[in-house]
């Protein structure tokens, strides 16, 4: 059997991580799900115990020992998670509750505040969801008008358009990685055009930030959004990172508390940034779990964590195209290097929910459905698609296991 | 018997390998009725034809999507074809009361609960290969792919 290289072999950071320790339908838990959530290690579920046993306070507000130990531990992870994204400041980091409301604040506030009826956005067939609807939203309300920047057979953008799609347009929505295919988007040189063109740059990090290292300054990001909970950290909590002159001209998105100076009879003072935009107490807990999150990836080492994975991924590729052949067809680029490590395919005629059904009682988990990107599904011309996504926990054995359950899956349904 | 089995029962994979009433009939005198379910992408399309008192005179299905709504498409099909309005009726109803009934009864340790008989009209009628699908209730998350077929059917037959 051949395995990954040792050389970005992390197979020892699975014991930080006591989920993978349990059993499923009786079978080794193979955890392949990991685009849509990962696992947390011990490190990031410690440090919000933590906070309830030892110093759960409101931030912001009590002059006592425990607030002011709340207070410090939620901006000291605000600062770490700037820093591992590459921002020169932390009030330039918006704790939001994940990469979706992130976006819908943008949409909301910078959007509702700059677009008039008639401004164009630019986004991108592989884009989800949650870098689509907030936009249609706002179509509908103002009357904006949105361009999709096209997808190749290959799986990557199509950008030999993006000049006449840009002009005029105010922004461009883009993914870093494409929850599908695993495209990894280089976003330098659309960022470049889109802003020769004018156009403001929204970087979408939900599937990068937890694979790659980033640094939203050199990507030539304005507005840069991600998630914890895929990053090894909690759910309820993720980032929204602008440059500080954009969020300091943008209205607010949420009133409350937390987020004024002053409130008078006739009206209110907004805090400064990052405080303007986070109304009502925040997800304090949450925020100290993606800054232990942040402080474990960075004791793995982003480059390791992608030398890891490309190497899995490649493993991956090679070993079920020996034991498919043409009945398996993976979506997206073939080459590794060019691709985060998500393998979207096809087995046969067999539909995604029934292989993913098998594979369950094989304790294999995988996703099966339209990844919330139902644009691309109808690109890709299939209404479902199986996907099986790798992180820091996973290894060869459990590609190979995935491999096994999909032979079970084969026997039953042909 | 493993979980797996308890779900694709033979007769079930035989409806999916190869499902009955497969096609189109012309639109008028059938009429056309799609439904989706939205989570996984399956899509039943069904072509039915009545006759003046409502009876279904004939049936055609198309559409895509996992073993189990397809199979179930397949099985209602042969199982309402050429039944009056009241015969398909109660099948519809004995069928939803299979999945609902069991749904909601489910006892601590994963078993089907008894019916609580309140429902007669679903009790004497004979599902035939359709039971087959009764395994389903054990894996929540597909009984919207058995039911999809009879909404859609609901749809069509629908004033």
């Amino acid at each position: 059997m051949t395995h990954a290289p040792a050389h970005a072999d992390l197979t020892h950071l699975k014991a930080d991580f006591p989920i993978l320790g349990r059993v499923s339908h009786g079978k080794r838990l193979v955890y392949l799900d990991s685009a849509a959530t990962a696992q947390k290690p011990t490190a990031v579920i410690e440090a919000m115990n933590r906070y309830y046993r030892e110093y759960n306070a409101s931030v912001h507000r009590g002059v006592y020992e425990m607030a002011e130990e709340a207070t410090a531990a939620m901006e000291g992870a605000r600062a770490r998670i700037a820093r591992f994204i590459g921002a020169t400041e932390a009030r330039e980091c918006i704790f939001t509750r994940n990469a979706t409301e992130a976006v819908n604040l943008v949409a909301h506030s910078w959007g509702r505040s700059t677009l008039r009826s008639g401004d164009a956005v630019v986004l991108t067939h592989m884009e989800h969801h949650a870098n689509i609807v907030p936009w249609h939203m706002l179509a509908a309300e103002r009357g904006i008008e949105i361009r999709w920047i096209p997808v190749s057979a290959e799986g990557v953008l199509d950008t030999s358009g993006l000049d006449r799609l840009l002009d005029g347009a105010k922004l461009l929505g883009v993914t870093a990685m494409s929850n599908v295919l695993g495209t990894i988007v280089d976003v330098r040189p659309l960022a470049d055009a889109a802003h020769a063109a004018g156009a403001l740059v929204l970087v979408d990090g939900a599937q990068s930030v937890p694979h790659l290292p980033t640094d939203v300054q050199a990507m030539g990001a304005d507005f840069f959004v991600f998630s914890g909970h895929k990053m090894l950290g909690p759910t309820g909590i993720g980032v929204l990172w602008a440059r500080a002159e954009l969020l300091e001209a943008m209205p607010p998105f949420l009133g409350g508390g937390s987020m004024i100076t002053d409130v008078r009879l006739d009206g209110f003072t907004p805090m400064e940034i990052p405080w303007k935009f986070e109304a009502g107490t925040p997800a304090i807990a949450e925020a100290i779990g993606l800054g232990a999150a942040v402080d474990y990836l960075e004791s793995v080492g982003m480059e390791s964590v992608r030398a890891h994975e490309i190497a899995l991924t490649r493993y991956a590729l090679g070993m079920l195209a020996e034991r498919f052949g043409d009945r398996l067809q993976v979506f997206g680029p073939a080459d590794a290097l060019a691709r985060g490590s998500v393998l979207s395919f096809q087995l046969g005629d067999i539909h995604a929910h029934d292989i993913s059904q098998v594979l369950d009682q094989e304790g294999v988990c995988v996703r099966a459905g339209h990844h919330c990107a139902k644009p691309l599904m109808r690109i890709l011309g299939v209404p479902a698609t199986a996907r099986a996504s790798f992180y820091v926990y996973n290894d060869a054995a459990d590609a190979d296991a995935l491999a096994d359950a999909l032979e079970v899956a084969e026997k039953f349904f042909t | 018997m493993s979980g797996l089995e308890d779900l694709y029962r033979e007769i079930i994979l035989d409806h999916y390998r190869a499902p009955r009433n497969r096609g189109e009939l012309p639109v008028p005198p059938a009429n056309k009725t799609e439904g989706f379910n939205p989570l996984c992408g399956d899509e039943v399309v069904l072509y039915v034809e009545l006759d003046d008192d409502g009876a279904v005179r004939d049936i055609r299905t198309s559409g895509h999507g996992c073993s189990i709504s397809q199979a179930s498409t397949s099985m209602m099909s042969a199982a309402i074809k050429g039944k009056s309005r009241s015969d398909v009726d109660k099948t519809i109803r004995a069928f939803k009361a299979l999945m609902s009934i069991h749904e909601a009864r489910l006892l601590p340790d994963g078993s089907p609960g008894d019916s609580d008989g309140d429902d007669e009209s679903a009790d004497d009628v004979n599902l035939g290969d359709l039971e087959a699908l009764q395994g389903v209730v054990k894996f929540p998350v597909r009984i919207k792919c058995a039911t999809l077929a009879w909404h859609t059917l609901q749809q069509a037959l629908a004033p």
